[in-house]
């Protein structure tokens, strides 16, 4: 026992006196996570408040392209063109995201489709004589759309959506008014309520009389937390790298101590760096981001849980860390190596994509991700408001991956230092 | 006390052997010293010894321990002073020394007066709670012995443990070094300063491309040696005066 209380008196002393490394080790993490609450905070912003400036070229000038405009005003700052080569200039030099080029008689044709199929219908039920259905043909009309290539797919999707039930809302509407204007004399009666039937209502969880509405830190802080748990990774590996090239390592063995000690000694001390730069992320959280006019991270009758969370994902970090370090013979392994594989585990465990958006296969591979089991984990604390049985799973994934990575570790070492 | 038999030892990307079938027998309370030109096979041998690297073929006994069957035994009475300086340089003397010691089991009060003693005998006492990279080459010479020897080991092995120190410093290591030798550690020391070594082990063995050349009391070889007046000249006349530079 006396061993191990060495072991972890020698990493903190270690650690203490390297200023620049605690600065990196607790300084940055908050600036990460400053720094992305800040960024998407602002988006939702931009998004709901500020509306974002897109090109319209109108060549249509009809009915149809009025009623689009108009759309298109509610929810953007639109700015209209002449011409649609000025539009691809400008989307091309990445001025404008977005441009939206209405084509030439998009409304005379909607019209004579809309009234074809309307008549044929009706000669159907005898209503109309077939002879007096108009019978030009009408090509499929394309209403063009001009992306910045930097714009991301997601955004490009949701504008496509946008668009494509904008149109779906003018067309329905053309086809209720052609069947008004034949079935009915009076051009003020109204035969068919055109508003939509279906709708639809979010209904937020509640917890008794409070409503579970995650805010923007509530989702940001534990992913991005967890990303800079992760990252004890790269100056753990480096601790251990460092010892075999001072020369210090070579000592240790031929001590009588046990690799399992020294390991313990490391994994007691990076734990505790692991659960402070939590601490001090949730008091951002708390306490700064609302005196940056941020919302407020909640984790009021969360505490308990929220620690339990940290310290299985610090430690599946860490042996992750002690594993990488025992493998690894130079700082240039180890490094970049480490930060990199950090980077790969945040993508897989869903840090930045959601898992269930994510192919097939990356979905199956995500579940064996430790960064996944700790997102899922805090999600069900923070937004879900888990007990600790809900979290057990993940918690013990996360232990156990800690234990197995230690022990290849040791039976590494062993096998490596065999005499 | 430390009995070699038929060790030898050849590295996985070398062409040759390191240490070729070598038979050496040290006796109890010994200063046996390990000379040769460079890459002759003395810092492998040791290695060996130590339990850090795995011989090819052969065996040895330490004490009439072996590292197979009695691995946490040995390794308590073993104490290794590397050719480089084994210590973490931004913890001062004193946490070096409570590392180390601590290592092989010593704690509290004891623990505290072994390394107080031991800096003071060393003329470090002063320097105690300074770091290690702020300490010369002779000082950091100096913990580097004293991280060794907290367990009061009954065999030391020392690769060049006064390699690029000061006179001075270098006086203070080996008077400590002949001081736990009558308190009664065996004492194995390589070094390339011959005239220490002559002064310094009561025998000596030369070895070259991993053989034993030649071994005894310093005395009796450079007796035995015609125009040899002291161990370099017959070290000379033994190895050539030919570089021994590998890579």
């Amino acid at each position: 026992m006396h061993k191990l209380w060495a072991s972890v008196c020698k990493e903190f002393w270690l650690l203490s006196r390297d200023w620049g490394g605690i600065a990196i080790l607790f300084i940055m993490p908050l600036a990460l996570i400053i720094t992305i609450t800040i960024i998407q905070d602002g988006t939702f912003k931009t998004i709901g408040e500020e509306k974002m400036s897109i090109l319209l070229v109108n060549e249509d000038q009809g009915s149809v392209s009025e009623s689009i405009h108009q759309e298109l005003v509610e929810n953007f700052d639109l700015i209209v063109l002449d011409s649609e080569a000025e539009a691809r200039e400008k989307i091309a030099k990445g001025e404008y995201q977005l441009a939206i080029v209405i084509p030439e008689n998009l409304s005379n044709n909607l019209q004579i489709k809309v009234d074809q199929n309307v008549d044929k219908l009706l000669a159907k039920f005898d209503l109309v004589e077939d002879e007096s259905i108009n019978q030009t043909e009408i090509k499929a009309n394309e209403i063009r759309l001009y992306f910045d290539p930097a714009t991301q797919h997601t955004f490009k999707s949701s504008v496509r959506n946008g668009i494509d039930k904008m149109i779906s809302k003018i067309e329905t509407a053309s086809i209720y008014k052609a069947f008004q204007e034949q079935l009915s004399e009076d051009e003020n009666e109204i035969i068919f309520d055109s508003q939509g039937f279906i709708d639809f209502k979010e209904i937020i969880p509640q917890q008794g009389d409070k409503e579970l509405f995650p805010n923007s830190v509530q989702h940001n802080v534990p992913a991005w937390t967890l990303f800079a748990i992760f990252f004890i990774i790269v100056p753990l590996s480096i601790n251990m790298v460092k010892e075999k090239t001072q020369g210090t390592f070579v000592r240790l063995r031929t001590n009588p101590v046990s690799y399992a000690t020294v390991l313990g000694g490391k994994t007691l001390v990076y734990l505790a760096v692991c659960l402070i730069q939590f601490i001090l992320m949730l008091l951002t959280g708390v306490f700064l981001f609302p005196a940056m006019g941020l919302p407020t991270l909640d984790v009021s009758g969360r505490l308990l849980n929220l620690f339990i969370v940290a310290a299985s994902s610090g430690l599946a970090a860490i042996g992750m860390g002690l594993l990488l370090g025992t493998v690894a013979n130079t700082q240039e392994q180890s490094a970049p190596f480490g930060a990199t594989f950090v980077v790969i585990l945040a993508a897989l465990g869903g840090v930045w994509v959601p898992v269930f958006l994510m192919p097939k296969f990356m979905q199956t591979v995500s579940k064996i991700s430790p960064m996944n089991w700790g997102l899922n984990a805090f999600y069900d604390v923070f937004l879900r408001q888990a007990e600790i049985w809900d979290l057990l799973p993940n918690i013990l994934l996360s232990i156990s991956f800690f234990i197995i990575l230690s022990l290849i570790a040791i039976v590494y070492y062993e096998k490596k230092n065999a005499v | 006390m430390i009995k070699i038999e038929h060790l030898s030892k050849k590295y996985k990307s070398a062409e040759s052997y390191s240490v070729v079938d070598l038979d050496l027998h040290i006796k109890e309370q010994e200063i046996f010293g390990l000379l040769g030109p460079n890459g002759a096979g003395k810092t492998t041998l040791i290695s060996l010894l130590c339990y850090l690297i795995k011989p090819t073929s052969g065996s040895f006994t330490i004490n009439g321990l072996s590292f197979q069957k009695n691995k946490q035994e040995l390794k308590q009475i073993i104490g290794i002073v590397p050719q480089e300086y084994a210590l973490y340089p931004s913890l001062t003397a004193y946490e070096n020394l409570y590392y180390f010691g601590s290592m092989y089991g010593l704690k509290g009060q004891k623990l505290k007066n072994k390394i107080f003693a031991g800096l003071e005998k060393l003329g470090l006492d002063k320097f105690a709670h300074k770091k290690i990279d702020t300490f010369s080459g002779g000082m950091k010479r100096r913990v580097n012995l004293l991280a060794s020897i907290m367990h009061n080991p009954k065999v030391l092995f020392l690769d060049e443990p006064t390699v690029g120190v000061d006179v001075q410093s270098k006086n203070v290591i080996i008077d400590y070094l002949k001081e736990l030798n009558k308190q009664g550690a065996t004492i194995i020391y390589t070094s390339h300063h011959l005239n220490e070594a002559e002064a310094f082990c009561t025998r000596v063995a030369i070895i070259d491309q991993g053989k034993i050349i030649i071994k005894g009391k310093p005395q009796e070889l450079i007796d035995a040696h015609e125009n040899a007046h002291n161990l370099e000249e017959m070290f000379l006349q033994i190895t050539g005066k030919a570089l021994r530079d590998y890579a």
